[in-house]
């Protein structure tokens, strides 16, 4: 050895992990299988194979007793037989509760979503172009009420906009007549908007964060005013943001239940409701099963549109 | 660059629109009155009432235990499944898995809870496992949803990593193993301890899926809370709301002192 | 600052003795592809004990791929890696005589710089107060005694670049791997810390193998140079050799500047060759044999300062060996001036001559005609 002090050789101590390792390995687990297999196992059997349930029962037919629904397989002298019943599917698309339901859904959100995009892009905007020391604070206060809960939220509304509420308690003493704001569409619009705020937001300020400010400098200095700078420079750079934080808030805000049932009216019709109501209130569970079926194909678009847009909004 | 007073006025009217309603709740909880919203008189009888109340605090420790079980089990799942979406570049089912680790972000809760109950009515029937709903239920749905807030925020930290720093280890004579717990895991600790607090709240705050998935008398502070709100305004709400707004507010205040009190000790050489 | 002449004549060039000296670390024949992408071909490389091996490329050379390799981070694709004649194929890193300094020092943020330091002594077992004294050995050695205590966020970029080297070195490894050891120092601090490094390498006499992209950085340092083109082993040499006879035009442009003609052999001796080349608008004469062929097409390079530069017509050599053309720009660096001359073909020469006389009220300036002379010996002859 040419090291300068050769009389002490590194003595060798057992390794119990890598003795693990080497058994483990010649029975044909690797280390990646052992981190591999819990989550697996646990998503498959939790989430996916739930899916197939829902997908199972929605074939089957309401019944009394328990389960109430018909079994699919059912054995008879030794035969196995496979049920499957459409008239869920049907139903949907002939009964105007679940056509008005879906349209009505679509359109609560994707209003929802423009408007939360509205309010929230000059706030991202602002807390990214804000000086360092205030940025973090800003972004602590848009966090915080995520933290809050949720319900609670929803809850505070309802204390501000309800007939007696501050709103108009507060507009009453300009003499303004009280408006009527709960238990309409109006409601949950705000609704949507104040819980979903800070989900718009931070995607949004994730790519507006980004831009580097000598982009703007660069356009201030071809000519641009500010309004084309926006236009030209700064909207189409934060458009992954923009689809990012939109389907962050349009993909719940459809299947959203607390927000319509507390603040939105009885006419105020949306899906995760109507499953709601078939499942507590009706308890028919393959009718229950075919909404959500349905559901779910309505927000697969918009869910690979948001993995298309996060990836982009990572990679920045 | 010129700065407009338009977005500084747009934020300002944004951030009223967040805290208003939340501030309001917190000064009507001090309310006299029980009706909520006219102003009688200071009074903290509705935090004493709170206290009276058996089925609120059942509800409460039932939601604690809750949270504090699933974010565990999901801390455990979801490092793990980071660590195979960040490290194990290729395998087979790499698509799906990602899927399935992603999808419950975005998963309406209805469906979620629908789809989970059935599960649960359909193993008993075949199984006889789990034996009726109650607490193992709501811990296993929402600890399948938190393992994707945690594999996500894991994740993010795991990408940021600088792989240099294990294979030092490695080359320093430390096993695969040690150096996951002497390097990786210290390293990113932080974000553990995100993942779980995140895990945490969002059990506590989970109203739907508990729904689906409780069974008699295992009814979580949400359940109840949903079912009080339901039938109007209760100022015991608005009480405990603002103990809960509080506790958050503390701890998120907490965080970030703490974050920016270490930020300038970092800097000084 | 490579080591001493009288010292290297006397006992540490055993590369020029192979016939008595095993190699240290044996690379034959390795490859390395990433899917479709070969990183590593077929390299084949000897170092010998106590070397410092520059392995000098540009980005995607693959020499950071063979620095990996020879860690055990990656597996060649096929060919062994011996080292100290033992099969390192199948060894694990963390099984390896071997430490590596890694380019972005990869110091563990949560630790100590002492606990970085004993990190390796630990995994090994020692006994606590043996650690405890080699930390301070080591941290003696890098001059950071008082910094023991310190986090590696705390400290500066040369502080944090010597607890990398110590802690890379606590182990006694046989062979101590650099990836860019200066390339995130400031230039200044850099110089310094080459005199450092070799000095450390010298008094422990530890193996170095450093990968570089900077050709001065691995001029200063190595004992020998493994130039890497597109995962290939174009040249190995002692610095010396690298710049004065390139074997290659690849090896001949990459390291220092170099004018490159392009020519064809019209005498081929034993003791001379003649070059025809329009391009210069003269022959070359070549004062030794070439292992070329008469009217072979070939290439001839030349360093600037080589070449020197006259107003009157030089005498040359066996009517060859002066071109002569107008000077088209000139670069003054201080102590010499780099003159661009254009030839009557179109061809561009470049010439560096010495500032030796003060503010020069008689230099060559800007169009005039001047004639560009060499020596039988200054050029290059490339056949590839």
């Amino acid at each position: 050895m040419t090291t300068h002090d050769p009389t002490i050789p590194p003595p060798r101590r057992l390794k119990p992990w890598n003795a693990v390792e080497r058994g483990l390995a010649r029975v044909g687990i690797t280390g990646r299988m052992l981190v591999l297999i819990a989550p697996l196992i646990w998503l498959l059997v939790f989430f996916l194979v739930p899916l197939a349930v829902v997908f199972g029962i929605s074939l089957t037919s309401k019944q009394f007793g328990r389960p109430p629904y018909t079994p699919l397989l059912t054995s008879e002298e030794g035969t196995v037989q496979l049920t499957l019943h459409l008239n869920n599917y049907i139903r949907l698309f002939t009964d105007n509760l679940y056509v008005a339901a879906y349209l009505s859904s679509i359109r609560i959100a994707a209003i929802a979503t423009i408007i939360t995009l509205l309010v929230g892009y000059p706030m991202a905007y602002a807390i990214a172009r804000a000086p360092d020391r205030w940025r973090n604070i800003l972004l602590m206060l848009v966090v915080l009420p995520f933290f809050t809960s949720f319900l609670l939220r929803v809850y505070a509304l309802t204390g501000f906009m309800r007939g007696n509420g501050v709103i108009n308690q507060f507009l009453g003493l300009f003499g303004i007549e009280p408006i009527v704001m709960m238990q309409t569409d109006f409601a949950v619009y705000v609704g949507i908007v104040y819980t979903y705020l800070p989900f718009m937001i931070l995607p949004l300020y994730t790519t507006l964060v980004k831009l580097d400010v000598s982009l703007f400098e660069a356009s201030a200095d071809l000519g641009a005013r500010p309004i084309h700078t926006f236009l030209f420079v700064t909207l189409p750079l934060s458009l992954p943001g923009i689809i990012a934080g939109s389907m962050l808030v349009f993909i719940p805000a459809i299947g959203e239940f607390v927000i319509p049932s507390l603040l939105g009216g009885p006419e105020t019709l949306m899906i995760g409701r109507v499953l709601w109501d078939e499942f507590f209130s009706a308890t028919n569970w393959p009718r229950a099963s075919a909404v959500a079926v349905a559901m779910l194909l309505v927000v697969v678009v918009p869910i690979m549109l948001l993995q298309r847009a996060q990836g982009a909004v990572v990679e920045k | 660059m010129r700065r407009g007073w338009f977005l500084p006025i747009a934020a300002a009217l944004g951030f009223s629109f967040l805290y208003a309603p939340i501030v309001s709740l917190v000064i009507f909880s001090f309310n006299e009155s029980s009706l909520v919203t006219v102003w009688s008189g200071f009074s903290t009888k509705w935090y004493g009432e709170l206290f009276r109340d058996p089925q609120l605090l059942g509800a409460a420790w039932l939601s604690l235990q809750i949270a504090a079980l699933s974010a565990s089990i999901a801390l455990v799942l979801g490092t793990l499944a980071a660590i195979a979406l960040v490290r194990f570049r290729r395998f087979r089912g790499r698509t799906l898995f990602a899927g399935m680790v992603s999808a419950p972000l975005v998963m309406p809760d209805v469906i979620t809870g629908l789809s989970l109950l059935l599960l649960f009515v359909a193993m008993e029937g075949f199984l006889g496992w789990p034996q009726g709903r109650g607490m193992l239920t709501i811990v296993i749905a929402h600890a399948t949803f938190c393992t994707a807030y945690v594999c996500v925020v894991v994740q993010s930290r795991l990408s940021d990593f600088d792989r240099s720093l294990e294979e030092a280890a490695m080359d320093l004579g430390a096993s695969p193993v040690r150096t996951f717990f002497d390097i990786t895991l210290p390293i990113i600790a932080p974000a553990l301890v995100s993942g779980w607090l995140l895990g945490f709240t969002l059990s506590l705050d989970d109203l739907v899926i508990a729904s689906f998935v409780s069974g008699p008398g295992s009814s979580t502070l949400p359940m109840v809370i949903f079912s009080k709100v339901r039938l109007g305004v209760s100022p015991d709400v608005n009480a405990l709301a603002s103990i809960i707004i509080g506790i958050v507010a503390l701890g998120v205040l907490a965080a970030t002192i703490i974050q920016l009190r270490t930020k300038p000790k970092n800097r000084q050489v | 600052m490579a080591k001493k002449p009288q010292q290297l004549a006397i006992d540490t060039r055993p590369w020029r003795d192979t016939a008595n000296n095993k190699p240290f670390v044996r690379i034959k024949n390795v490859s390395k592809k990433f899917g479709d992408i070969i990183a590593v071909h077929e390299v084949s490389l000897d170092i010998y004990k106590s070397e410092l091996f520059c392995l000098l490329g540009g980005s995607g050379s693959g020499k950071s791929t063979l620095l990996r390799m020879l860690a055990g981070f990656e597996n060649p694709t096929s060919g062994t890696i011996e080292i100290d004649g033992q099969d390192m194929t199948e060894v694990p890193p963390y099984n390896r005589p071997v430490n590596m300094m890694f380019q972005s020092y990869a110091l563990f943020p949560h630790m100590s710089v002492e606990q970085n330091i004993a990190y390796g002594l630990k995994r090994d077992g020692l006994p606590r107060a043996e650690i405890a004294a080699r930390v301070n050995e080591l941290l003696a050695l890098v001059k950071l005694q008082d910094y023991g205590k310190r986090k590696p966020h705390q400290l500066s970029g040369g502080q944090r670049q010597r607890v990398a080297l110590a802690r890379a070195l606590a182990k006694r490894p046989k062979l101590l791997l650099l990836d860019e050891p200066l390339g995130a120092l400031d230039k200044k601090l850099r110089e310094e810390t080459q005199f450092e490094l070799v000095k450390i390498q010298e008094q422990l006499g530890v193996t170095f193998i450093v990968v570089t992209h900077d050709q001065e950085e691995a001029m200063t340092l190595a004992t020998r140079i493994g130039v890497m083109n597109q995962g290939e082993i174009a040249m190995i040499g002692e610095p010396t050799d690298i710049y004065e006879f390139p074997n290659s035009r690849f090896v001949a442009n990459f390291i220092g500047s170099a004018n490159m003609v392009e020519g064809v052999v019209s005498e081929d001796e034993p003791d001379h060759v003649r070059i025809r080349s329009s391009e210069l608008g003269c022959d070359i004469y070549v004062g030794h044999g070439v292992d070329c062929a008469p009217e072979q097409r070939l290439w001839w390079a030349i360093r600037p300062e080589k070449m020197v530069l006259s107003r009157e017509k030089p005498a040359g050599l066996h009517g060859a060996n002066v071109a002569t053309g107008i000077v088209e720009e000139i670069a003054y660096l201080g102590d010499i001036s780099v003159y661009q001359i254009a030839l009557a073909s179109g061809k561009r020469l470049r010439v560096s001559q010495t500032n030796s006389v003060r503010g020069n009220p008689d230099a060559i300036t800007w169009e005039e005609t001047v004639y560009v002379t060499w020596d039988e010996d200054a050029g290059s002859v490339l056949t590839s």
